[in-house]
C-alpha cells in the first residue's frame, strides 16, 4: 500500500498474505483498528489479514501478537528505507 | 541496543526452515492463533537483542513444540517426553557458556516430566525454562493435562475434569517458587497486548539471567490452544482471561536476581596425563616383587573363606591377605558377600592367592576357612576341601569343628585383640594367625601395608601392627 | 607398571577417567553403587562433572545431553535401573550418540535380589528400548577388563557414534583383583561436525524424529549398515583350550571364570574340554561359534547365570549343526566348577 506520490508513510504495517494463517489476533490487537480481514483467500485457504493502508501508529502490538515469525513487519516512524536493520 | 526502526522476523529465527520437511519452509507448523508461535517470536527476538543467538542451545520437547528446532537459528536437541530439564542440565554443564533453553508444554513439564523439572529447579541449574501452559495436550489431540481446569472438557475428560477422580490443576509457579535455588519464577499470559508485553519482558530477563550465570529461571506462559479448546483465536484469548487466570494468577512468584548469590561457575575439565594419574593415585614406578616363600603343599595356592559377624572386619581381613599376596607376585582375587547380609548379619569373603590365573573366584570348596563366629564355622566347615585347614576364633566359638580330616587351629582371636585394648583389631589378629599357620608371607609385610589400608592415623596403625604380631606369635607359640 | 588392588566397579571408573570421560550421571543401586561413589570421588578432582540424578530415567537423559554436547560421558546401574534407562538409550541410538553405560547385573525379575545374575542379557544385547537399534556390548570377566573394556567402550562408542554397554554381573563388580592401570590418557576425538556446543559453528541438531516414512527408513538402513560393519570388525573372544577340545563351554562374565576352573579340572582328569568366551556380546561371535563343528568340537554347553538368554544366540550361530546344551543358575546363585564338570559328564558322557 503506498501513498499517492508512491512513497510509503511511516509507520507502516506490512502483512505477507502467504505467511498469514488467518487467526486474526492482529486485527483485534490493533488499537488503531487499521487491520482487517481480507475477503481474499491465500493459497492455503485462509482469509489473511490486511493493512488498511494508513493510520498505523507503530505500536507493534500486531507484530508481537502474531504467532507467525515473518507474517507481519512493522516499519516504525524513524524507519529509513534501504538502511540495513 | 539501538532503538528499533522496524519490527521484522527476528534474527533468532532461521531465514529458511531447513529442517522442516515439505515445501513450506517459510511458515510454522502451528495452528492459527497458537500461543507457541507468539512465544517463539518473543524468544527469537530476545536472543537477537541480547546477542546470544549463536550461543543458544534449545531443547525441543515432545508436544506441539516438538518441532521448535525447525525455526530457531541455534543448536538443537530434540528430547524425550518430559526430559528436557535433565538433558538441559547436562548441556549447560558440558558447555557452561551456552545459553541453554528448556522449552516445554504442560503435559511434558507437569505430568511425565514433573520430577525432572522439580529436581533441575532444585539444583539451580543455569538454564531457562519456557513453560507453555495451555491446559491441554495439544499434540495428541486434546486430552487432559495436569493443568486442565476443573470441569474442563477434554477428549479424556468428556464429562469435564472431576477433581475427585482426576485431581486438581497443578500450579507449577507456586510449586517451583517454594524452592530455594530458582532465581526467577513468573507467570505471564498471551491473551492481550499488555500481557504479551509483560511476557516479552519476562523472556528477556530470564535469558539475561542465564547469560549472567545466575541460575534457574522459570517462565510460565498461559497460551492459547484454539484447536484443542475448539474455539476461535480471539475466544481463546477471552477464555484465558476469564477461566484460566482465576486459577493461574499472573505475576512474579519469585525474583532474587538482584540478591547477592554466587554465580554458577563450572571449572574446565583436566585431561593432562600427569594430573590424571595423580588423581588416580597411580605410581609410575614398578613395584619390586618379594620372592615367594617355600610353602607346604597343603598351603600352596590357598582358596580361603573368611567369615564372621558384620563388624568383625572380615572384609579387611580378606583384603589384607590378597594385598600381601600381590606383593609376592601371586595372582589374587577377593570376593565379598555383599548387600543386606552385611547389615548386622554375617559377612564372608572368598580370597584366592595363586600361582596361575584365577578362574572361579568364589571359594566354593575352600582349602582354608577362617571362622570368627560359630555360625560361620558350622556353615563353612561343611564345604571345606578334604584335609583342609580350619582357623577358628576360640574366644567366641565354644564348640569344636566336626571335620575330623581337617587340621584345626583354635586361636582366641577376639581375646587377643581385647588384650590389646580394642576388639576392633581382631581382623588383623586373624591375618597374623593365617600367616603363622601357612607361612605364605612374612607378617611384617602385612604391617607395611597398614597405612595403605587404614590411612595414616598413627595410633590405629600401631594397634593393628600389634594385632598382626599377636596372631602370628600365638600360632607360632602354641602349635 | 604398578598394579593396584581394585574392585571391579572401581576399575571401570579408572578406565573411564583415563578414557577422558568428562561427566558421570548416575543413580545408586546395588551392586553398581561403587561406580557412582568412585566417580564422585575422582571426577571433581579433575574438574569433571559428577551428578547424582533424580532417577535412572533422568541420568540417562543427562547422558544424552552431555553426549550431544560432544563430551565423553558415562552412567552405570543394575537391572531395575537399566530398565528405566531404556528410554534415553533408544533416543541415543536413534540420534547416533556415543556414550558408555555400565550394567552390573543382579537378580530379577522385579526387585529380585542383589546377587549376581545375567538376566539383563536380552534387554541389553537385543535392544530393550523401542525401535531397530543395537548397542555395542562388552562383557568383562575380571577387574582388569573392567578397566580395559570400559576404555575400549569409549573408543568404540565414538568410532561408531553409538551407545556402548559394559555388561557384567555382581561378582565382577564387587570382587577385587590386581589391576594394571594404563599410564596414558586417551586422545579425545573431534566432534565439532555433529555435536552441539553452544557456538556459531556447532548449530547442529541432535534428533531422532523423522516424520517422513521414507526418510526414517533410510536412516534405519544407515544404522543397519553401521551394525553390519560392527559385526565385521569388532568381534572379540577369548578361547581357552579349544584347539583340541571335544566339548566347549561357552560363557561370559563371572560364569566364564567358573568355567575356566572347570576346564582346568577336566584337563587334569584327561577330559578334553575347552572354553569360548564372548568378550563382545554385540557384535556376537557368530562366525567363531559356527566354526566349532569344523574344528572337531562335538558339542557345546552354554553356561549362564540366567534361564538361558545368550544360548539363543549360540543356537542361531550353530544353526542346528551341532549338539548345543544349556546350564544356568538364577536368583543370585553361581554354579561351582564341579557342578559344571558334572554337567559336562552327564550331558556328553565325557
Ligand atoms: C513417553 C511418551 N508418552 C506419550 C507420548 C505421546 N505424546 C506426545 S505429545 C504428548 C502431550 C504433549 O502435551 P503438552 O506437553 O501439553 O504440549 P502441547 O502439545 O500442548 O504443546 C503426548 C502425551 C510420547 N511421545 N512419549
Ligand atoms: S496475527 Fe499473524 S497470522 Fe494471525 S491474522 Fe494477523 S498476520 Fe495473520
Ligand atoms: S494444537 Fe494447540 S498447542 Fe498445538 S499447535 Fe495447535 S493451537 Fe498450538
Amino acid at each position: 500500500m503506498e501513498t499517492v506520490n508512491g512513497e510509503r508513510e511511516y509507520p507502516f504495517c506490512e502483512i505477507d498474505p502467504e505467511e498469514c494463517k488467518g487467526c486474526h489476533l492482529c486485527v483485534s490487537s490493533c488499537p488503531a483498528e487499521v487491520l482487517e480481514v481480507s475477503d481474499n483467500l491465500n493459497s492455503k485457504g485462509f482469509h489473511y489479514a490486511e493493512y488498511k493502508g494508513s493510520g498505523c501508529i507503530g505500536c507493534g502490538f500486531c507484530f508481537y501478537m502474531c504467532p507467525e515469525p515473518g507474517a507481519i513487519t512493522v516499519y516504525l516512524k524513524d524507519y529509513e528505507p534501504g538502511k540495513a536493520v | 541496543m539501538a532503538k528499533k526502526t522496524v519490527l521484522r522476523k527476528p534474527k533468532g529465527f532461521l531465514d529458511v526452515y531447513k529442517h522442516k520437511p515439505g515445501a513450506e519452509k517459510d511458515r510454522t507448523h502451528y495452528c492459527p492463533g497458537c500461543g507457541h508461535g507468539i512465544l517463539h517470536k518473543l524468544v527469537a527476538e530476545a536472543l537477537e537483542d541480547l546477542d546470544v543467538v549463536d550461543r543458544t542451545v534449545l531443547m525441543s520437547p515432545v508436544g506441539c513444540s516438538v518441532f521448535a528446532y525447525y525455526y530457531f537459528d541455534t543448536g538443537h536437541f530434540q528430547v524425550a517426553h518430559g526430559r528436557a530439564p535433565a538433558v538441559a542440565t547436562a548441556v549447560s554443564r558440558a558447555n557452561p557458556d551456552a545459553i541453554t533453553i528448556s522449552y516445554q508444554g504442560d503435559g511434558d513439564l507437569a505430568a511425565i516430566g514433573g520430577n525432572n523439572i522439580l529436581q533441575a529447579a532444585n539444583r539451580g541449574e543455569n538454564f531457562v525454562v519456557f513453560f507453555v501452559n495451555n491446559a491441554i495436550y495439544g499434540m495428541t489431540g486434546g486430552q487432559m493435562a495436569p493443568t486442565t481446569l476443573e470441569g474442563q472438557k477434554t477428549t479424556t475428560t468428556p464429562y469435564g475434569r472431576n477433581p475427585l477422580t482426576d485431581g486438581y490443576p497443578i500450579k507449577m509457579c507456586e510449586v517451583i517458587s517454594q524452592l530455594y535455588a530458582p532465581v526467577y519464577v513468573t507467570r505471564t499470559s498471551l491473551h492481550d497486548n499488555a500481557n504479551v508485553r509483560k511476557t516479552r519482558n519476562a523472556v528477556r530477563k530470564a535469558i539475561q539471567n542465564v547469560k549472567e550465570k545466575k541460575g534457574f529461571s522459570f517462565v510460565e506462559v498461559l497460551g492459547m490452544c484454539p484447536s484443542g479448546w475448539k474455539m476461535s483465536s480471539t475466544d481463546a484469548q477471552r477464555w484465558i482471561e476469564e477461566e484460566m487466570i482465576p486459577v493461574f494468577p499472573l505475576g512474579v512468584y519469585k525474583d532474587v536476581t538482584d540478591e547477592d548469590r554466587s554465580s554458577i561457575d563450572r571449572p574446565t575439565p583436566v585431561h593432562e596425563v600427569d594430573r590424571v594419574l595423580e588423581a588416580l593415585d597411580v605410581t609410575t614406578e614398578k613395584a619390586e616383587l618379594l620372592s615367594k616363600r617355600e610353602v607346604e603343599p597343603r598351603y600352596a595356592n590357598p582358596s580361603i573363606r573368611a567369615s564372621g559377624f558384620g563388624g568383625q572386619g572380615i572384609m579387611s581381613m580378606g583384603q589384607a591377605i590378597a594385598r600381601v599376596g600381590m606383593k609376592y607376585g601371586y595372582e589374587v582375587s577377593w570376593l565379598p558377600s555383599y548387600g543386606p547380609e552385611m547389615r548386622g548379619g554375617t559377612a564372608n569373603c572368598s580370597v584366592k592367592v595363586q600361582e596361575n590365573k584365577i578362574g572361579a573366584c568364589e571359594a566354593t570348596e575352600p582349602t582354608v576357612i577362617i571362622a570368627m563366629n560359630r555360625p560361620s564355622l558350622e556353615r563353612f566347615e561343611k564345604i571345606l576341601q578334604p584335609d583342609g585347614t580350619i582357623i577358628y576364633n576360640s574366644t567366641l566359638i565354644e564348640v569344636e569343628p566336626t571335620r575330623e580330616d581337617a587340621e584345626v587351629y583354635p586361636v582366641p582371636i577376639t581375646g587377643l585383640a581385647d588384650d590389646l585394648g580394642n576388639t576392633r583389631v581382631q581382623s588383623m589378629v586373624g591375618v597374623g594367625a593365617f600367616a603363622g599357620v601357612t607361612d605364605l608371607f612374612d607378617p611384617e609385610e602385612v604391617i607395611k601395608l597398614l597405612p595403605e589400608m587404614f590411612g595414616s592415623k598413627a595410633s590405629l596403625i600401631e594397634l593393628n601392627e600389634k594385632a598382626v604380631r599377636a596372631g602370628y606369635e600365638y600360632v607360632k607359640e602354641n602349635f | 607398571m604398578a598394579k593396584k588392588l581394585l574392585k571391579g566397579n572401581h576399575a571401570a571408573v579408572y578406565g573411564a577417567v583415563l578414557a577422558g570421560c568428562e561427566a558421570y550421571y548416575g543413580y545408586p543401586i546395588t551392586p553398581a553403587s561403587e561406580i557412582a561413589e568412585m566417580a564422585a570421588t575422582l571426577m571433581p578432582k579433575l574438574c569433571r562433572t559428577f551428578l547424582q540424578a533424580e532417577s535412572e530415567v533422568a541420568a540417562m537423559n543427562m547422558v544424552y545431553g552431555a553426549s550431544g554436547s560432544g563430551k565423553r560421558v558415562m552412567t552405570a546401574s543394575s537391572g531395575p535401573g537399566v530398565s528405566l534407562k531404556q528410554e534415553a538409550i533408544s533416543y541415543s541410538a536413534g540420534s547416533a550418540l556415543p556414550c558408555v553405560i555400565v550394567d552390573i547385573m543382579r537378580g530379577g525379575p522385579g526387585l529380585g535380589n542383589i546377587g549376581p545374575e545375567q538376566g539383563d542379557y536380552k534387554q541389553v544385547v537385543h535392544g530393550g528400548g523401542h525401535g531397530n537399534y543395537k548397542c555395542i556390548v562388552l562383557a568383562p570377566n575380571s577387574c582388569q577388563e573392567m578397566c580395559d573394556l570400559t576404555m575400549l567402550a569409549f573408543e568404540l562408542a565414538d568410532k561408531y557414534r553409538n551407545p556402548a554397554f559394559v555388561l557384567t554381573d555382581g561378582v565382577i563388580g564387587q570382587m577385587m583383583e590386581a589391576v594394571e592401570i594404563p599410564q596414558t590418557v586417551a586422545q579425545l576425538p573431534d566432534k565439532s561436525d555433529w555435536a552441539v556446543m553452544g557456538t556459531a559453528e556447532s548449530k547442529n541438531l541432535i534428533n531422532s524424529i523423522y516424520l517422513d516414512h521414507d526418510e526414517l527408513e533410510e536412516w534405519n538402513r544407515k544404522l543397519q549398515e553401521k551394525y553390519r560393519s560392527l559385526e565385521q570388525n569388532e568381534v572379540r573372544i577369548e578361547e581357552y583350550m579349544v584347539e583340541d577340545a571335544d566339548y566347549v563351554g561357552i560363557a561370559y562374565g563371572s560364569a566364564s571364570r567358573v568355567l575356566r576352573t572347570t576346564v582346568d579340572t577336566a584337563r587334569s582328569q584327561g577330559m578334553k574340554i575347552g572354553m569360548l568366551r564372548p568378550i563382545t556380546l554385540y557384535p556376537f561371535p557368530v562366525k567363531e561359534i559356527a566354526a566349532l563343528p569344523d574344528r572337531g568340537v562335538k558339542g557345546v554347553l552354554t553356561v549362564e547365570l540366567s534361564c538361558g538368554q545368550m544360548v539363543n544366540d549360540v543356537n542361531l550361530a550353530l544353526k542346528g549343526k551341532m549338539r548345543s546344551e544349556f546350564y544356568g543358575r538364577m536368583g543370585g546363585n553361581v554354579p561351582s566348577s564341579n557342578e559344571l564338570l558334572e554337567k559336562f559328564k552327564e550331558l556328553f558322557g565325557v
